[in-house]
């Protein structure tokens, strides 16, 4: 699933020129930018993936698309502040520019998984990479098996798309998930690890595929809850992350073990990566 | 109604128990019903009763000292309430409390250690039955300890 543009395969290194239509704080350190082109339209791209947003004067970092492939003129991006790079482009204003090159990377399999169930598990942040594939399953519903979406936050008051996802909790057609792993009394809801929804969820493991995205130690105990399941691991697909620095397969900053997270990835086969995930530095 | 025979057979904690085995607990086992807000028990009250959930949910909160409660998991039907009656001093170290009406199955910890001390082979059937569930967890606190979702 390449970028489209031709513009793009034209100076992979070239970044296009982008405005801050529109911005959204969704937590205290993470906020949604709705960026539009300067000229021309946005490329096209595929659920699951990311470009490379440059905030001027500081750098430039990967950040997974988070909104609807469908929907929409602009690049929806959700991005934490943890960082230089991160914080400039959470504080942007709207109006303010910044360049973007992309999108790259591999995608969910959203077309493939058609006819099975899906199981979408994500933690934290994990969950903006994952919500353009979940609107495209929703939009198409007819089209899968049972869905399942396990969502786990920290707490309940660092959740991300808390509105969105009671909006989705309200649909009948979809079984929805959510823990925190610490909460205070006036919590309800459930307290634990993302993990152990698991084996609650009601999905055939012979006939579903998996969809994980979130920190990489979160993504091995699901990988390992979903295999306790009776799911193979090639059906199981995590989104990756490593730092990147070209995006295109070119500089071997994002290697890992013997594939680029950039071109390879993000988003692998837990049967082609499950391996890696254990080794300490990759 | 159903038997507590009938019910302890249908838990899945007890899948695959002999029916002689069964007797055995069901010996020491009576039915509990908790309302939305009650304790199922206190932090450092006797173990001297564990719960294998039927239908609802339990929150287990632990208070710091000079700070407000925290829930620390919540368990569901077909789960069990609480360890503490396997080891000595056979105290609770939180609370547990029914976030809805919550009923379940209470087994008298007394009763059942001392089966287990007189039949081993019943002793080693509920030690089986346990310790996946003890590793379970302690694999789940780890992944919290670790706050995977905080800044690092
Ligand atoms: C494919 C891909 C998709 C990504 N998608 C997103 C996204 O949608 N939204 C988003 O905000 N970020 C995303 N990232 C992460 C992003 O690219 C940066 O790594 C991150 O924003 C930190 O960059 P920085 O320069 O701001 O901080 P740095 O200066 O690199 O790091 C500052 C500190 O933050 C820590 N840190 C770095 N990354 C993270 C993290 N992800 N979570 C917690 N702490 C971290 C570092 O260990 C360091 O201590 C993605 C990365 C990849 C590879
Ligand atoms: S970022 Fe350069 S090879 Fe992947």
């Amino acid at each position: 699933m390449a970028a489209t543009d031709p513009a793009v395969a034209a100076d992979p290194f070239l970044p296009a020129l982008y405005r801050v239509a529109r911005t959204r704080r969704e937590l205290a350190d993470t906020v949604t930018l709705e960026l539009l082109p300067l000229e021309g339209v946005r490329p096209d791209f595929a659920p699951g993936q990311f470009n490379m947003l440059y905030a001027f004067g500081v750098g430039e970092a990967a950040i997974s698309i988070s909104g609807d492939a469908a929907e929409g003129a602009a690049f929806v991006h959700t991005v934490r502040n943890v960082g230089a790079v991160s914080g400039a482009l959470a504080r942007m204003r709207p109006g303010a520019t910044l360049g973007l090159r992309g999108p790259f990377g591999t995608g969910w399999p959203v077309a493939a998984a058609e006819g099975a169930d899906v199981v979408i598990v994500a933690g934290g942040l994990g969950l903006a990479p994952l919500r353009p594939a979940i609107r495209h399953i929703l939009n198409h519903r007819r089209r899968y098996g049972r869905v399942v979406l396990l969502f786990g936050s920290r707490n309940p008051g660092e959740m991300l798309f808390r509105r969105e996802l009671e909006r989705w909790r309200q649909r009948l057609d979809v079984e929805i998930g959510v823990t925190v792993d610490h909460a205070d009394p006036s919590w309800r809801g459930n307290v634990g690890v993302v993990p152990s929804l698991i084996r609650h969820a009601s999905f055939d493991p012979h006939e579903a595929v998996a969809f994980v995205c979130g920190p990489e130690v979160m993504m091995r105990f699901t990988a390992t809850a979903l295999l306790a399941a009776g799911m193979g691991g090639e059906r199981i697909w995590l989104s990756m992350e490593r730092n990147m620095k070209c995006a295109i397969g070119l500089c071997g900053h994002c290697q890992f073990g013997p594939t680029f997270i950039c071109k390879d990835g993000p988003v692998m086969r837990h049967d082609v990566i499950g391996g890696l995930l254990s080794v300490r530095e990759i | 109604m159903k038997g507590l025979d009938a019910i302890l057979e249908e838990h899945p904690f007890f899948a695959g128990f002999a029916p002689p085995h069964m007797q055995l607990i069901a010996g020491c086992a009576r039915n509990r019903r908790f309302d939305e807000g009650e304790y199922l028990f206190h932090e450092g009250d006797p173990a001297d009763e564990f719960f294998l959930i039927r239908h609802g949910r339990v929150a287990l909160d632990i208070t710091p000292p000079g700070r407000d409660p925290i829930v620390f998991e919540t368990l569901g039907p077909g789960e069990i309430v609480g360890a503490s009656w396997l080891v000595p001093p056979y105290r609770w170290m939180f609370d547990a409390r029914a976030l809805e009406v919550v009923r379940a199955i209470g087994i008298d910890a007394a009763c059942l250690r001392g089966k287990c001390d007189a039949d081993h082979d019943l002793g080693y059937q509920m030690m089986m039955r346990f310790l996946p569930i003890l590793v379970k967890r302690l694999h789940a606190t780890r992944l919290q300890i670790l706050d995977v979702y905080g800044r690092h």
